[in-house]
This record gives structure tokens, C-alpha cells and sequence, in this order.
């Protein structure tokens, strides 16, 4: 009888979000037949762009990682009850700590230099978040709206330090910091053209689920998400699990903006502020702040972004579209949070257990 | 197949869909109804087979095509290309400047046949271009606005760029001659070299003609923040000043302001008399349907930047048809005409230049001898960091 109920479940689990998605196609191929494309030839195209061939799909794949990373952002303080929204935040300042450690000890071996990097990264991102948690936690700032405005701040401070103390006078038009050398770059993984970044999303979403769910942290992070007070009572610190998790949140992020500027730009400068923050938050509550659902929702909407070529240059519609792709996807897909529970289908049969 | 009835059908629904609301981009649904049956593959097959005939032609943009701005003078220059025979153009409008401009590169390579690419953002090019000019050695990249250097970049870049600042400091002598108040003000990005120089040739121009006229600038830290460009916008307005220009990725919000709070604004980019019907006095615009018109019939002759039968360095002022000035609007005399056109016929037939010594900068020093000339190619030009005498601003900060 158990192994009956769970099964219904998992699949309340994965109907719901398919039925969702399809919901989104269909009401997205109406949309594509009021701006003049042929759906059929539309959902044809978005699959071949994002999934079709091995060489589209690496393009999805390239798209995703940052955004695994990034939701962490969100994903881990959530857990904690926190709506954290401050990724952007952490990945410019994340990037902008890597350059700096980089520059610091660019004459040490390669992999020191990228260790260095990293650890500087997720140093400055984690610091970044762990201050909204300290926030919150001693002076109750709502979390939401300090990280929120916490990224114009960083991103002010990024401009402000790539365009004065650390700026390449040579990079004239675009102020940069200086660059990191060819050999301290990170490179793309074995046989594809995705970086490292790929490798690193999955194992730290890998690892952030085991930390939640195999971990006492983890457990004492959750009932003090579930409940403060009883969490309070329990003796649980709860101070130090804001502040900790935040830091790790902010982390994840920080090692993203780390990944841009070493496998991607090079350098520190206004380009590591490219939304990334703010689809790593859409990919996190769509994931439900499941941080391995987050692998497979950043790999969903690094599709829809792959596509959103094709559908300009094969289709004409306009550049917007995949934005409206990316609307309904996520609305339909949210919107379904709420029909858990509402079919007999997938309801366990209670029934059936009294009647034996 | 089925798709005929539902094709007549939704080209009906877009003519309704486009009066409701012009969210939709324009240009392209037309076209996007007769090739929607194509997919990904088909386009490939297409381009394999077609490409022989028609030269494949790729232009990625920053932002929409359709800003009133730097995207949409490089989208008018690419249409005006298009209708070249021969040369057929595949378009993709906000591609961010992250590794998604490499993957948009490659698949118009890969997938449309594109042997000619124009990625029109300044970021594009460091690393990204030059990341994939290595690895695609047979496709052709020209790059806006960056340095093209023989000795680091590959010989399949090229880069070209207009010396707007003529544009503008001809708009300098218009708003000169027409303020009331003698301030006039320029709402800018950053303090970067190219924007710098716009500045000091406005004022240049205005003070040639207005020696009491006053340039205030504000530097709002961004290429597109229209709130503080609207914001800029009316505290100017606030100060009396009754001219306002800018250099921002798009000028619609500071246009629209000004016209609302009834002051003068000159344009940029693009024309935008549309938006300041009344106030619209002039505007510096790119001429890049000139400057893609000449690059595709020298693509079409079969000149190549490889083989050096196309320079890797183009720049152009006036003469060369790289910039050119928007209509005169309704406010501007018949005089102030003629006195701008009178300056323009000189910086066309080179008998001046604007950096002509001696010139100091709002800090007093001098900057440029007495002795001394720039002409439009000098590089001390482009690696100005300085505001010229009567500029209300700071470098820095």
C-alpha cells in the first residue's frame, strides 16, 4: 500500500509540471499565431535550437550554467524561509573578488591562481549575502528588498571600482579591470565547448541537496524555516544558521560570477551584470527551492534562450518572443503549484486502507 | 499541408494584432509569415544549397531594433543593405554581451551560412569576436567602434567607426544660436573617451558661436537608464536650461521629456523628430546605410579583408559619409541654417578642424598649443579625458 501512494505522488510530481509546460506551448502557439509564425514550425524549431543536435544542445548546456549557480543563490536561504533576491549582486561582486585575488597572485601556478579565484569569489559573494542575513537576523530588514537593493549597490560599486582604482587604462571605451592571464583561465570542459561552470553548477546543486537533506544542518536549517519560535525553544542557533546559509547562498553565487570572468570575459567589467542573478531566482522557485530540480529548470530555460535565435532568423518573430516563451513557461509552471492535491487521481487511497 | 488556411488566417490576425499594440517589432512579420515553415535544418540545407548565389550577411544587436537609437542606426544600415541584390540578412536583436553573442555567431555561421558577421556592439568584440574569428578563419567579422591592431588581432577583423563629433559640433553651433538662457546641457553614459569627445565638440561648436554658452553635463553611469535620463532631463529643465543633447544607447526618453517640459533637444544616434515634433532642433546621426551599402559591393567584388582588398581600419567623418545631420526642425531660423551649413561645407572640404589649439580644459590647463592642430585621425583624440572650457562637469566621480 505505501509503495502504491508514492508512486501516485511521483507522479502528481511529474504530470503536473508536464502538464504545465504544455499548457504554456499551447497558449505560446497562439501567441506565435497572432505575430505571424506557424506554431507547429515554431515548437519544431525551438527543439532543434535547444535540444535538437549535440552541438545545440551544448549551446542550451552553455546557456544553464550560470544559472544553476545562481539559483543556489535563492534555493539555500529559502530553505531557512528567506526570499533572497540579491544574486546579481552576488555574482558582480563574486566576479569582481575573483579579478582581484587573480591579479593578486597571478604569478603563481595556474591552479592555485584558479583556486585563489574561486575561493575570492565565493568570499565576496558569500560575505554579500551573509550581510543581508545579519540584517534580518539583528535588525529584522526585510531580506527581500535589502538584497533587492543590495544589487544596485554592488553593481554601482562594480562600475565604480572597474571605472577608478581598477581600471586597465588601456581598455578606453569600455572601462575593464586589468586581464587575467591566458594560462589562469579556465577553459572549456574535455571534448565540448561549455566551461567549467557546467561542472560546478551540478556538483554544487548536488551538494547543496545533500546539505539540506542528509545533514543535521541541513534539518535544524529546515524546522527553522518550518518554525522560528520552536526552533528558538529547541536551543537551535538560529542566528548563526541565517547567517550561514546566507554566506553559502551568496557562495554559489559568487563562484558564477568567478566562472564568467574566468572562462568568459577575462576581465572584471559591466558585462558580468547580464541577468544572470535574476534567472537564477525565476529558475529557483520554479524548481520549488529543490536544488536538484534547479539542474533540470536551468537546462529547461537555457533551451528556451538558445531558441530565442531561431525563432528571430527563421521564423521573424520578434526579439521579444522568447521572453514571452519564458513568461508563460514560468507562469504556468508556478500556477501549478497550486493544483497539487486537487486530482482524486493522484490522491492516496485512503479508502482502500480502511476497507482492509 | 494544413499550415496554408492557419498562415491567411494569422496574417489577418497581425494587421489587427499591430493596431491594438506596437509592442510587436515591425519590420519582419511580413516576412516571418513565408518562411515560417523552416526549421533549424531546412535554414541549414537552404544555405548550403542557396549560398552560392546570395552572400549571407549576419547583424547582432544589443538591444531592439527599434530603440531611437544606436541599435536601430545599425538596423536602418542593414536594411539598407538588404536591398542590395545579392546579399541576403539575417538579423538577431538583443544578444547580451556574454557567451550568448559566441553562440549566436555560430549558429548564423553554422546554420544560416553566414560568411560575413556584423556583431554591433562595442562589447562583442573583446573576447568574443576574436574568440570566434579564430576558430571560423574563412568568415568575415566587421566590428564597430573597437581598434583593429595587426600585430594581436586575427586578419578576418575588420573595425570601422564614424567620427560623429563633426555631427555634433555642427548641433552645437544650431543650439548655440537658438538658446534663450545660453545653458545648455548634455545627458551622458560614462566619461569614456568617445562620449568625451561628443561633449567637447558640442560645446566646441556652441561656444564658437555663443562664446556666454555653458554646458552642463550629467553623467548617469549607464548606457540605458532611461529613469535617470528622464530624471537628468528635468532637473535641467529645472535650471533653465533650454537645449538638451545626449549620448546615451537610446535618446526616445530624453527627447520625449524635453518636448513634454517645452525646451529644445538635439538628437542622436538616430533621427528623433518624431518624438520632439516642435522642440527637435537637430541630431547627429550615424549614415551606416552608406558606410554597409559601400561594404557590400566591395564583398560582392569579391574583395576580402584576408587579402587586404578591404582596409581593417575604416573611420569617416562627413565626407566619408560615416555621420550625417538630422533634418533641421521648425525652431531652427534660416540663419542658424546657414551658419551650420557654411561650418559643415568646411569640415567637408577639410578647410577646418574642430581641435584646433589653443584649448583648455574646464579646469584651466591647456590641453591643446596654440601651435597645434588635430586633425580627425589624431590619436590623442581618441584617448581624450578631458572636458573642454565650458563644460559644467567632471571626469571623474
Amino acid at each position: 500500500m505505501m509503495q502504491m501512494q508514492s508512486w501516485r505522488k511521483t507522479l502528481e510530481f511529474i504530470c503536473i509540471p508536464l502538464g504545465a509546460i504544455l499548457a504554456a506551448l499551447f497558449a505560446f502557439g497562439i501567441f506565435c499565431a497572432f505575430a505571424g509564425g506557424n506554431p507547429f514550425g515554431v515548437y519544431y524549431s525551438i527543439y532543434r535550437a535547444a535540444f535538437g543536435s549535440w552541438s545545440a544542445f551544448q549551446n542550451t548546456l552553455i546557456r544553464a550554467s550560470p544559472l544553476m549557480l545562481s539559483a543556489l543563490c535563492t534555493i539555500l536561504p529559502a530553505r531557512l524561509g528567506l526570499v533572497i533576491i540579491g544574486n546579481e549582486g552576488a555574482i558582480v561582486l563574486g566576479g569582481l573578488g575573483a579579478v582581484a585575488v587573480g591579479l593578486a597572485i597571478q604569478g603563481g601556478a595556474p591552479i592555485i591562481v584558479q583556486l585563489g579565484m574561486a575561493l575570492g569569489g565565493m568570499a565576496v559573494g558569500g560575505l554579500w549575502i551573509a550581510l543581508v542575513g545579519i540584517l534580518r537576523h539583528y535588525r529584522a530588514v526585510n531580506e527581500t528588498i535589502s538584497s533587492l537593493l543590495m544589487n544596485y549597490i554592488a553593481i554601482a560599486l562594480l562600475n565604480q571600482l572597474v571605472e577608478g582604482p581598477m581600471r586597465d587604462p588601456s581598455s578606453l571605451n569600455k572601462p575593464s579591470s586589468y586581464p587575467i592571464a591566458d594560462v589562469n583561465m579556465l577553459g572549456n570542459l574535455p571534448g565540448m565547448r561549455v566551461h567549467y561552470g557546467l561542472l560546478f553548477g551540478i556538483i554544487a546543486c548536488i551538494l547543496a541537496y545533500i546539505l539540506i537533506q542528509r545533514t543535521t544542518f541541513g534539518f535544524a536549517a529546515r524546522m527553522a524555516g518550518g518554525n522560528l519560535r520552536a526552533a528558538k525553544i529547541a536551543g537551535l542557533p538560529v542566528g548563526k544558521l541565517t547567517i550561514a546559509i546566507c554566506f553559502l547562498g551568496g557562495a554559489c553565487a559568487g563562484l558564477a560570477g568567478m566562472v564568467e570572468v574566468a572562462a568568459v570575459h577575462g576581465r572584471a567589467n559591466i558585462s558580468l551584470n547580464s541577468n544572470y542573478g535574476y534567472g537564477g531566482v525565476l529558475v529557483a522557485f520554479v524548481a520549488r527551492q529543490n536544488p536538484l530540480a534547479a539542474i533540470l529548470v536551468s537546462i529547461m530555460l537555457g533551451g528556451i534562450l538558445a531558441s530565442a535565435g531561431i525563432l528571430q532568423r527563421s521564423h521573424g518573430l520578434p526579439d521579444a518572443t522568447a521572453l514571452v516563451f519564458q513568461g508563460l513557461v514560468f507562469l504556468s509552471i508556478l500556477y501549478s503549484d497550486s493544483l497539487y492535491g486537487r486530482f482524486d487521481f493522484f490522491k492516496e487511497r485512503a479508502i482502500a486502507t480502511s476497507e482492509v | 499541408m494544413n499550415q496554408r488556411p492557419f498562415l491567411s488566417l494569422s496574417r489577418r490576425q497581425v494587421v489587427r494584432g499591430l493596431l491594438a499594440s506596437t509592442a510587436f517589432g515591425v519590420a519582419r512579420l511580413a516576412a516571418g509569415c513565408s518562411s515560417s515553415g523552416d526549421t533549424a535544418d531546412d535554414a541549414a540545407k537552404d544555405a548550403a544549397s542557396t549560398g552560392g548565389d546570395d552572400l549571407v550577411v549576419g547583424f547582432i544587436y544589443v538591444g531592439p531594433k527599434d530603440d531611437y537609437g544606436y541599435n536601430q542606426s545599425h538596423a536602418i544600415g542593414a536594411a539598407a543593405m538588404a536591398k542590395i541584390p545579392g546579399i541576403k540578412i539575417v538579423e538577431e536583436a538583443n544578444v547580451p554581451e556574454t557567451n550568448a553573442v559566441q553562440e549566436t555567431m555560430r549558429s548564423m555561421i553554422e546554420l544560416d551560412g553566414a560568411k560575413i558577421l556584423f556583431p554591433t556592439s562595442f562589447g562583442y568584440f573583446d573576447p568574443h569576436i576574436l574568440q570566434l574569428a579564430e576558430e571560423f578563419p574563412e568568415v568575415q567579422f566587421f566590428h564597430c567602434g573597437s581598434v583593429y591592431d595587426e600585430k594581436v588581432h586575427p586578419s578576418n577583423v575588420g573595425s570601422y567607426f564614424g567620427y560623429i563629433d563633426e555631427a555634433q559640433y555642427i548641433a552645437g553651433i544650431v543650439a548655440g544660436e537658438t538658446t534663450k538662457t545660453d545653458k545648455l546641457g548634455f545627458i551622458a553614459a560614462k566619461p569614456i573617451p568617445q562620449v568625451l569627445r561628443n561633449i567637447n565638440s558640442f560645446t566646441l561648436g556652441a561656444r564658437s558661436v555663443n562664446p556666454k554658452a555653458t554646458v552642463q553635463v550629467i553623467f548617469t553611469g549607464d548606457w540605458s537608464l532611461p529613469v535617470k535620463e528622464s530624471e537628468a532631463t528635468n532637473s535641467m529643465a529645472d535650471q533653465s536650461i533650454d537645449v538638451v543633447t545626449c549620448h546615451v544607447d537610446s535618446p526616445k526618453v530624453i527627447m520625449e521629456t524635453a518636448e513634454k517640459r517645452g525646451i529644445y533637444c538635439s538628437g542622436y544616434h538616430t533621427d528623433q523628430a518624431p518624438l520632439a515634433p516642435k522642440g527637435y532642433l537637430t541630431g547627429a546621426e550615424w549614415d551606416w546605410s552608406s558606410v554597409y551599402t559601400q561594404y557590400a559591393k566591395d564583398l560582392l567584388g569579391g574583395k576580402t579583408l584576408m587579402d587586404g582588398g578591404i582596409p581593417h581600419l575604416l573611420r569617416g567623418g562627413f565626407s566619408d559619409r560615416f555621420c550625417t545631420l538630422s533634418a533641421y526642425g521648425p525652431a531652427v531660423s534660416e540663419k542658424v541654417q546657414a551658419d551650420a551649413n557654411a561650418v559643415k561645407e568646411k569640415l567637408i572640404a577639410n578647410e577646418m578642424a574642430i581641435y584646433q589649439g589653443e584649448i583648455k580644459d574646464n579646469t584651466g590647463k591647456v590641453q591643446i598649443p596654440s601651435d597645434k592642430k588635430y586633425d580627425q585621425k589624431a590619436i590623442e583624440l581618441e584617448q581624450m579625458d578631458w572636458l573642454v572650457d565650458g563644460v559644467d562637469g567632471k571626469v571623474a566621480g
